[in-house]
């Protein structure tokens, strides 16, 4: 049913909502408002007897009470095709890169959950060539992680350069409160490799109307989804869902919604579930793996927005002093992945080996932590200004290597190349019976001298 | 006569209906759109409108639709065909609704249909029912007709599915007819009941509960005062759980309370587990989904699965229908404890149901309490864990339901409106602490916090002096931090010693080891009285370096022990070893 009435009498503007008096309005349904200020979608967010409450997605600034308002008679809808591949878009679906429009195939936003039973367990790794998330928290398909930091962290350029790495077939980056010109950069840090042709962005910037920063991590997921559907891997990358969760914790105050904590509404943490649980690896199709930045207002991880999303994923990486902190960061499928054995799965009807690791990566993993624990505690041994022993020199060695060779976030190596310099860092500083392996493995790992 | 009504307005999953005739509070009605109907339930009446809570996404309904009333309350199908289901809150088997969504597209099959609900229970597959009631014979609610083989119930190692009297009638009936033994779909007649008024009653092997209603056909609770094996040793021995007992499990993220449940729903000693994963991660329940039916179940030899229902309803899924599941889930329980079985409820987590309520409330524009959640927290809390305990049923026969919750705070701080509701009215509290879990020590239960009033299955008395131990060894350890080893007597050292080995071999239990992940209380038993010998005996040490290496060897020793079958020829001799090595080093 398609209302073609237009409406001129604006009763209520506040915010960014909208109240009029309307007949035959669809909950949730889209309108388009013309007005002093342009015109601009608006959405229904609620239906009282004859009012009709819109949130407009520009913001209210300049709509007059005698805006021209015309109800759409459908739903939020993204279009979908191959041709976004290597677009840019604002969270409402407009081209932000100059490019043309793109129309085919609209598809609604915020679609159904998945079925559980039609999820598969996660078995295969997402491969970022980086070592501290390969090696030591492997990203596993499927997974939804978030990446914990404080303001001032790089973590755009961790994901910039996971995009550019991951062996993914789909990447969708959806941006949230960015400044423009970290928008800018992550433009032309993927167009630079290449990987720009694999990869949709929808980014709200700082300046942008608030209602877009809500839109964009549900318009980013629909059109993964679409992808997975096809058969497709897709990684989405999120940054920084703070500023997600502060977008709605704005529009429900302007709302009158009773707030539950610290000012968030009291569905923070289903609103975060709903997004966070499109991750999924679908069992005869493809899959989404999310990554997500969530900034810690004070670096506090008990602030409502890391606190609830914590609950959600499953595990996160703390983004500390530029580097992933071993300590606390933590990916809880990595079991699924790293056991070295070899791993068939049908794909197209043949028997894939998709293992993608070596024997001795668990034990690579919890040798290095473990020393690595132990060159922090030397350093704290060190700053009292007790007296350094031979071991405490080797670990000294270590920690340093470690740093240099493993944890720099723009080391670029594959994962069986990072197990080789794992062993050659251990070989460089230590004895083989002072690292703690059993002597099957360091027997065909361990490097030999010369 | 049900009654009719129209939209009138909507906000979010609420809609507000002005109606024509009578309405009940909780009754169902259907909003309809186009060919869908949208389930939903009311929450408030007033004057001619009420609210309604929709169980599904109310997108593109309008003022004016027409929403039609059932006359009847949110109910759950009780009957067989439910174990090894898996159930969203409203108790839609999720397997059933992806292959009618398949009908649709083939995209289709991987979503929940909006407004797609299908029976609890299968209409089509029939069972094989044996009588045992005869005409004339007087019955009511919850008495046996008859029963059923159906999975685990076999009919030789545990007795068959009854039948019984439907729940909701009242009264005293005589049998007039009973179906001869055959078998029938759920929705048959299987026997004919009349009443004290000559009215004649239809019964058939399926019956419909309204689950927020608690079933009480039964003559009388019990104390619950037999301890359930949970084959977790801080649990069974230091924070037990009682048969048809409740207790909580807060903490923080990331400090194992998943897994802890998943052990539990494993190796319980129980003859039902029904789990209700209320919004949690879809990705857990997947697990339980692909490993519970490849696990033996010891007790029956069956596959894990056949004991268990899974209610599922996961973060992303509806919220008002998540409000549902942990009715839903203990309703299902409270069935079965008719038939006089041990039924364990494990709902994870109650905050998030907690959280539906809270919704809900802050739509109807509720004045709301602490942290934004309703004023009724509480006492909603405490109804639901009520609804556990072990009774006496009409045939002398006793069953149980015993409901465990996980709480999951905010920041992980204890002191919040659900944890302390809860901690109100259940009997057993394992707090799991962040620090333990940093330091990976599994389960993560503190054992200075928590605290249980069930029965231990050691003796109180010796329990309590293990306890006192562990309290002074961590004092010690608090103590140490600041004046080092150097400035604590040898006594006091030795006593944080003890603790600590307390902690490592008996506290701490690997989840993930095939032999240590469950101890059966015989063992458990065995083990304490090696534990408390190695923590009572005095010590003859000079030095503390000396202390500390007898310890940590003691401490391999026992660990090896663990790893070891119970009563195995290397078990005997390992505890041998265990006790001449106690022996040896006290001084008295």
């Amino acid at each position: 049913m398609f209302n073609n009435k237009i409406y001129h009498k604006i009763d209520a503007l506040s915010g960014s909502v909208a109240t009029l008096r309307a007949e035959g309005v669809k909950y949730n349904e889209i309108a388009e408002i013309e007005s002093r200020a342009g015109t601009s979608l608006a959405q229904v967010i609620k239906l009282d007897g004859p009012n009709v409450t819109l949130q407009i997605f520009a913001g209210a600034r300049g709509v007059d009470t005698a805006a021209k308002v015309r109800f759409l008679g459908e739903t939020m809808k993204v279009p979908f095709s191959d041709a976004l591949l290597g677009r840019a878009f604002t969270g409402s679906g407009v081209p932000r890169d100059g490019g043309p429009a793109i129309t085919e195939n609209p598809s609604p936003i915020g679609q159904p959950s998945v079925n559980p039973a039609k999820r598969i367990m996660p078995n295969r790794m997402v491969k970022t060539n980086i070592p501290m998330i390969d090696l030591f928290n492997s990203l596993v398909i499927s997974q939804k992680l978030p990446i914990f930091a404080k303001a001032g962290e790089p973590y755009n350029d961790l994901l910039a350069r996971i995009a550019l790495q991951a062996d993914s077939d789909v990447i969708v980056i959806g941006g949230m409160g960015l400044k423009y010109d970290e928008y800018l950069k992550f433009r032309s840090t993927l167009d630079k490799s290449g990987a720009l042709a694999k990869t949709v962005m929808f980014v709200h910037t700082a300046a942008d109307p608030t209602v877009e920063c809500k839109l964009v991590p549900d318009v980013s997921l629909a059109v993964a989804e679409k992808f997975a559907l096809q058969g497709k891997d897709v990684l989405v990358l999120l940054t920084d869902m703070t500023a997600f969760a502060d977008a709605m914790k704005e529009i429900a105050i302007t709302m009158e919604q009773i707030p539950s904590n610290r000012g968030y509404p009291g569905d923070l943490y289903s609103q975060l579930a709903a997004r966070y649980e499109k991750a999924v690896d679908f069992d005869g199709a493809g899959s989404i793996t999310i990554l997500a930045v969530t900034t810690m207002p004070g670096d506090d991880v008990t602030h409502p927005v890391p606190d609830n999303t914590g609950y959600i994923t499953e595990g996160q990486f703390y983004l500390r002093n530029g580097r992933i902190e071993p300590f606390g960061s933590l990916s809880r499928l990595k079991q699924q992945v790293n056991k070295g054995v070899d791993k068939f799965v049908e794909v197209d009807g043949k028997r894939v080996n998709i293992n993608k690791t070596r024997e001795d990566h668990r034990t690579i993993m919890d040798a290095m932590i473990k020393l690595y624990a132990q060159y922090k505690e030397t350093i704290e041994k060190q700053s009292m200004g007790f007296k350094m022993s031979a071991w405490d020199q080797k670990l000294l060695k270590y920690g340093a290597m470690f740093e240099e060779k493993m944890m720099d976030l723009s080391v670029n190596i594959d994962l069986i190349d990072a197990l080789d310099l794992g062993w050659q860092i251990l070989a460089d500083c230590f004895d083989r019976t002072e690292v703690g392996i059993p002597s099957k493995l360091s027997d065909k790992f361990w490097p030999k001298k010369g | 006569m049900t009654a009719k009504g129209k939209i009138v307005a909507v906000n979010g999953n609420m809609i507000t209906v002005a109606f024509d005739g009578a309405v009940a509070q909780n009754e169902v009605g259907y909003a309809v759109l186009g060919d869908q109907r949208l389930m939903a339930e009311i929450v408030r009446v007033r004057g001619s409108r009420c609210d309604m809570q929709v169980f599904d996404a109310t997108t593109d309904l309008m003022v004016g639709d027409t929403v039609e009333f059932s006359g009847e309350l949110l109910a759950a199908e009780l009957g067989p065909g439910m174990l090894a289901q898996v159930y969203d809150g409203l108790q839609n088997p999720l397997a059933d609704l992806a292959k009618e969504a398949a009908k649709i597209s083939k995209d289709a099959e991987f979503f929940l249909q909006r407004g797609m609900y299908l029976p609890g229970l299968p209409r089509d597959r029939k069972w094989d029912f044996h009588p045992t009631a005869k005409p004339g014979d007087r019955v009511s609610a919850g008495e046996a007709l008859g029963w059923v083989t159906e999975g685990i119930f076999d009919n030789k190692t545990m007795p068959g599915h009854k039948i019984m009297v439907p729940f909701a009638l009242r009264g005293v009936y005589t049998v007039k007819e009973v179906a001869k033994a055959g078998d029938y779909t759920v929705t048959e007649d299987i026997a004919t009941l009349t009443d004290a008024n000559g009215k004649d009653v239809k019964v058939q092997m399926m019956q419909r509960w309204p689950v927020k209603v608690p079933i009480k056909c039964f003559t009388e609770r019990l104390e619950p005062t037999e301890t359930l094996e949970t084959t977790v040793r801080t649990i069974d021995t230091f924070f037990p759980v009682a048969i048809g007992g409740t207790y909580c499990i807060p903490g923080p993220f990331g400090a194992g309370k998943t897994v802890l449940q998943q052990t539990t729903a494993r190796y319980a000693k129980v003859d039902i587990v029904i789990s209700a994963a209320c919004g949690e991660r879809a990705g857990e329940v997947v697990e339980t989904l692909k490993e519970f039916p490849e696990i033996v179940d010891p007790k029956t030899g069956q596959s894990l699965m056949k004991r268990t229902i899974i209610i599922c309803n996961t973060s992303s899924m509806p919220v008002a229908s998540r409000e549902a599941s942990v009715y839903t889930a203990v309703t299902l329980a409270e069935y079965f404890r008719q038939m006089g079985l041990n039924v364990l409820v494990l709902a994870d987590s109650t905050s998030r149901w907690a959280q539906a309520m809270r919704e809900l409330s802050g739509r109807l524009e509720e004045i709301p309490g602490e942290e934004a959640f309703p004023a009724y927290l509480e006492s909603r809390i405490a109804a639901f864990y009520e609804r556990a305990g072990r009774v006496k049923l009409k045939d002398g026969s006793t069953g149980s339901v015993t409901i465990g919750g996980t709480v999951s705070p905010a920041g992980g701080n204890f002191d919040e409106p659900v944890t302390q509701a809860t901690l109100k009215v259940v009997g057993g509290f394992h707090g799991l602490s962040r620090a333990r879990s940093d330091a990976r020590r599994y389960p993560a239960i503190d054992p200075l916090d928590s605290w249980s009033h069930y029965n231990s299955v050691i003796e109180q008395p010796r329990v309590e002096k293990a306890r006192s131990i562990l309290r002074k060894g961590n004092e010690v350890g608090q103590m140490m931090k600041v004046v080092g080893e150097e400035g604590t007597s040898l006594e006091d050292f030795t006593t944080y010693l003890k603790a600590e080995f307390l902690d490592a071999v008996y506290l701490q239990q690997n989840a993930f080891s095939d032999s240590d992940a469950t101890t059966p209380v015989a063992r458990q038993q065995v083990m304490f009285d090696i534990v408390e010998k190695a923590l009572l005996s005095g010590y003859a040490f000079k030095e503390k370096d000396e202390t500390r290496k007898f310890f940590m060897d003691l401490q391999q020793t026992f660990i090896d022990w663990n790893d070891k079958p119970f009563d195995s020829d290397e078990f005997k001799s390992l505890k041998a070893t265990l006790e001449k090595k106690i022996e040896e080093a006290s001084n008295v």
